[in-house]
């Protein structure tokens, strides 16, 4: 039976960080910035599994249960904050926010 | 013949072309469907890993609750101001500093890992369910708690952020002794 070398679980996981974060650095619409950190954190997980069966351990799944609960946080008041820009500026342009006075 | 292997490359594949798709993409509702399907792809990798729980909590929490909360924003948003005015120039001239610093990132990630002593491979047996609940309820007991916390306060501030303005004004106004 074949199986998987951790070391390509873990270029795995590099690539997809490092998408997410150019994506990050690029992208103005904070919309797509939170896409971003949702695919970085994402990567996270890959590595954490992959390690976590690595060494045949669960406390991989436990680390990716609580990354997990802090995406839904985050992604909660990220999207509360964006409405709220939304709201008061009619755009999500994060350039937008540099015109912010106190 | 195809083996977990192939399985797991092939998905990964697909993990990577949705997450750029992703990034570069143009109208936003695209955009989280791509995001959808690079969860999904990254599911089928968990499972193939051996963590089959981690991947039905990928489904059902990733691709069910958090991108369904992203759809549901996205809908009282009404993007197409920002879709049309404030859209990216085109050219791809902001696109190329943070790509080649980025690339540069993931040669040097990529050379140390491929250089490094791991010997190691993915074992296939399951850790089901049951090894991940006695160990979330026994040695991270505190870990669980705290993420409950945090949970609650993104609950309190998402609450407090996303109210109307009208409402905000009313509470600031608020005195203790007036009439409900």
């Amino acid at each position: 039976m074949t199986t998987i070398a951790l070391t390509h679980v873990l270029i795995l996981a590099s690539i997809l960080f490092v998408i997410g974060f150019v994506g990050v650095i690029v992208r103005k619409n904070t919309l797509f910035m939170l896409m971003s950190l949702e695919v970085m954190l994402n990567a996270v997980g890959v590595a954490f599994i992959g390690a976590g069966s690595a060494w045949q351990q669960a406390d991989g799944q436990v680390m990716f249960i609580l990354i997990l609960t802090l995406a839904a946080a985050e992604v909660a008041v990220g999207l509360a904050l964006l409405i709220n820009m939304q709201r008061r500026y009619r755009s999500l342009d994060i350039d937008i926010l540099a015109r912010m006075r106190g | 013949m195809i083996t977990i292997n192939t399985l797991f490359y092939l998905s990964g594949l697909l993990a990577i072309v949705a997450s750029i798709k992703v990034v570069t993409g143009k109208q936003t509702i695209h955009a989280l469907l791509y995001l959808v399907v690079s969860l999904l792809a990254v599911a089928v990798c968990f499972y193939l890993m051996g963590a089959p729980f981690a991947a039905g909590l990928e489904v059902i929490v990733y691709a069910g609750a958090i991108l369904v909360l992203f759809v549901f924003a996205v809908m009282m948003f009404g993007l197409a101001q920002d879709e049309h005015l404030h859209a990216p120039k085109h050219g791809a001239g902001q696109w190329l500093g943070p790509i080649f610093l980025s690339v540069l990132l993931l040669l040097v990630l990529i050379i140390a890992i491929s250089n490094s002593e791991i010997q190691q491979v993915l074992i296939p047996k399951v850790i089901d369910a049951k090894d991940v609940g006695i160990l979330l309820y026994g040695p991270y007991l505190l870990a669980v708690e705290i993420a409950s916390f945090l949970l609650l306060a993104g609950l309190v501030s998402g609450y407090h952020y996303a109210k109307p303005r009208q409402a905000m004004q009313s509470d600031d106004n608020f005195q203790v002794g007036d009439e409900i």
